[in-house]
């Protein structure tokens, strides 16, 4: 029983990480048809930068602050400066992001080594939480807590306020929306920024339990877009159910049967695949 | 057309007795790799279908040759025989799944299905070896009075499977099959409407240009000597896709000058350049920008607008027939 609450708890953890990842991918996916491949671009510049910074002021949430910051301009700037003019061509897409994630990845292989780095959270959130024989990491319990509460708040963000119903209205049908003036500049650019803020803030908590190296880009931009696959394009549900199914499956899988570990991560993708080719909440585009 | 084919097959025969034995056996590798890269463009330039996980099915032929060669020692034909069995049999699953979805959902399917391979080989260590990889492998003896592990005579045993390979796929190209392919990538609708089996015609472009990866799989095991993981990766088979994006999608041979300049450039760059990767992705975007159907694209364009210098601006309308 301990076992599976452990397992459970951190399986819960990592996929809060990949929702926060995934959310972003799903949003930009589903406004712009873009498959973003730089995504995880942002998850590094957002831990490395929160890591010099936390190194030179000494406070995580200044990290925290700039990390997001800097995700979020360079994914308008690459937004506005280099996707804008490609429009749905899958191929130029993927071969552009595709080039941004190397030479991002380079860059910060070049800038802060290949080392794994740890964000330093402040001592208060290090601690644990102790109930009975099993110990809960309380930094988990509050990543776990950020995750819900940006899936809150993206949800009241897109339902509830007037902004929301653009952005959902160009996920629907962009030329209708363009036609009915709806500027569909700040809409993508939103859906960058929103993008690229939170993946640099899970760059940030992901760096301080999981830390930050050049090659993880690539591993956890594989999960996160399993996740928006399995859950759906476009559907940010489908994003939270995708990147929590993920989170527990990959951690039960590995404390199960290790030797298959990431096949039994990727078989139940494949099977829900053979059955919903859309992803469980997605629709047919 | 047949002019310029018969004149890169000439280069390659009589390039490598200039080049030295690193040069030589870069030349090798690029051959190989020019098979899968004509084989995604079967699948990329023809048929429209943006894989994003081409380099699996060399992998896994990789991984069948080398173990069959490490633990069971067989010989190259029987080596030759399963892997593209092997291939055939994942391939066919594979798009199964992978076909059931269109564009974008396909290309994140077929990146998710890499993985898939990926993990196995990573981690079922007890079969494939894991990290470590599956080392010494030697160059084939087929009986034949070369030995294979001069550079220079197993360019020309690697030349003779390239061509053969070459050959094939421009067959499947340039036959109704191969056209129908084209059909498909313009317009699938009116295919449709024409009476064709859209989804059977992808399905059978999609493994045909699994086996032909296959095959250049097997090669690379015994050019490499060595798999690993990392021959499962994501970044393979995003290499094989620029490629065919460098030399231009949709003519096979696009792929093979795309896949000369990738092995060259990461090579010769790397041993100047520490950030030889920055380039590389820096090489990505302006092929994007600015040569969006590659270099025989801009070949193309230059050639038209030599040959119509003086006459009318007027470019023809259909792509000079290869």
């Amino acid at each position: 029983m301990d076992f599976f609450i452990i397992q459970a708890f951190n399986g819960i953890s990592y996929g809060a990480i990949i929702y926060l990842i995934a959310s972003g991918l799903t949003i930009i996916f589903g406004i712009m048809d873009i498959v973003n491949l730089a995504h995880s671009a942002y998850y590094l510049l957002g831990g490395y930068v929160a890591i010099t910074v936390i190194g030179k002021t000494g406070n995580f949430y200044v990290g925290i602050l700039c990390g997001m910051a800097v995700g979020v301009i360079v994914a308008i700037a690459m937004e506005r400066f280099f996707l804008r003019v490609l429009g749905g061509k899958l191929l130029a897409q993927v071969l552009i992001t595709a080039g941004f994630y190397f030479f991002f990845e380079d860059l910060c292989l070049a800038i802060w080594g290949g080392d794994p780095q740890w964000v330093k959270a402040p001592q208060y959130l290090t601690e644990c939480l102790i109930c009975g024989t099993l110990t809960f990491p309380i930094f988990r319990i509050v990543l776990i807590a950020v995750a819900v509460g940006v899936a809150l708040g993206l949800w009241l963000f897109i339902e509830k306020t007037k902004f929301g119903a653009k952005l959902r209205a160009s996920v629907d049908d962009r030329e209708m929306a363009q036609g009915v003036g709806i500027k569909l500049s700040t809409i993508c650019a939103s859906a960058f920024a929103i993008g690229g803020g939170l993946a640099a803030l899970a760059g940030i908590l992901g760096g301080a339990y999981l830390s930050v190296y050049p090659a993880f880009g690539f591993e956890i931009l594989i999960y996160a877009f399993v996740a928006v696959i399995v859950g759906g394009f476009g559907s940010l549900r489908g994003a939270f159910v995708g990147a929590m199914f993920l989170g527990l499956i990959d951690n039960f899988g590995k404390a199960l049967f290790p030797q298959l570990s990431y096949f039994s991560l990727y078989a139940p993708m494949a099977i829900i695949l053979a059955v919903r080719p859309t992803g469980l909440f997605g629709r047919a585009k | 057309m047949i002019l310029g084919f018969v004149g890169l097959l000439v280069l390659l025969i009589i390039l490598p007795h200039f080049l030295s034995r690193y040069l030589c056996e870069l030349l090798t590798q690029a051959l190989i790799l020019s098979i899968v890269a004509m084989s995604l463009d079967i699948l990329l330039g023809y048929t429209g279908l943006p894989s994003l996980g081409h380099a699996v099915y060399s992998g896994i032929a990789a991984y069948t040759t080398a173990i069959l060669l490490t633990r069971y020692h067989a010989s190259f034909p029987e080596v030759m025989i399963a892997s593209l069995i092997v291939v055939t049999i994942v391939a066919a699953l594979f798009g199964l799944l992978a076909l059931r979805a269109t564009s974008h959902s396909f290309l994140l399917i077929t990146i998710a299905l890499t993985m898939l391979a990926w993990g196995l080989a990573y981690r079922w260590t007890s079969f494939t070896k894991g990290e470590n990889g599956i080392a010494g492998i030697t160059r084939p003896d087929l009986g034949l009075p070369w030995d294979f592990r001069v550079a220079i005579n197993f360019y020309y045993l690697i030349f003779i499977c390239f061509s053969i390979a070459l050959i094939l796929m421009w067959a499947v190209v340039k036959s109704p099959f191969g056209k129908s392919l084209l059909g498909i990538k313009e317009s699938p609708s009116r295919m449709q409407a024409l009476g064709y089996n859209i989804w059977l015609h992808k399905y059978m472009a999609f493994v045909i240009a699994g086996i032909f990866s296959g095959f250049a799989g097997v090669l690379w095991v015994y050019y490499q000597g060595f798999v690993s993981p990392v021959d499962l990766e994501g970044i393979p088979s995003l290499e094989v896709l620029l490629m065919v994006a460098l030399g231009g999608a949709g003519t096979l041979f696009g792929a093979i000058i795309g896949a000369v300049i990738l092995v060259f450039f990461k090579s010769l760059v790397s041993v100047h350049m520490e950030r030889w990767m920055m380039l590389m992705g820096i090489v990505f975007i302006l092929t994007v920008i600015y040569a969006p159907e590659g270099i025989s694209g801009l070949a193309r364009k230059v050639y038209n607008r030599l040959r119509h210098s003086g006459q009318s601006t007027e470019l023809p309308v259909s792509k000079s027939s290869m």
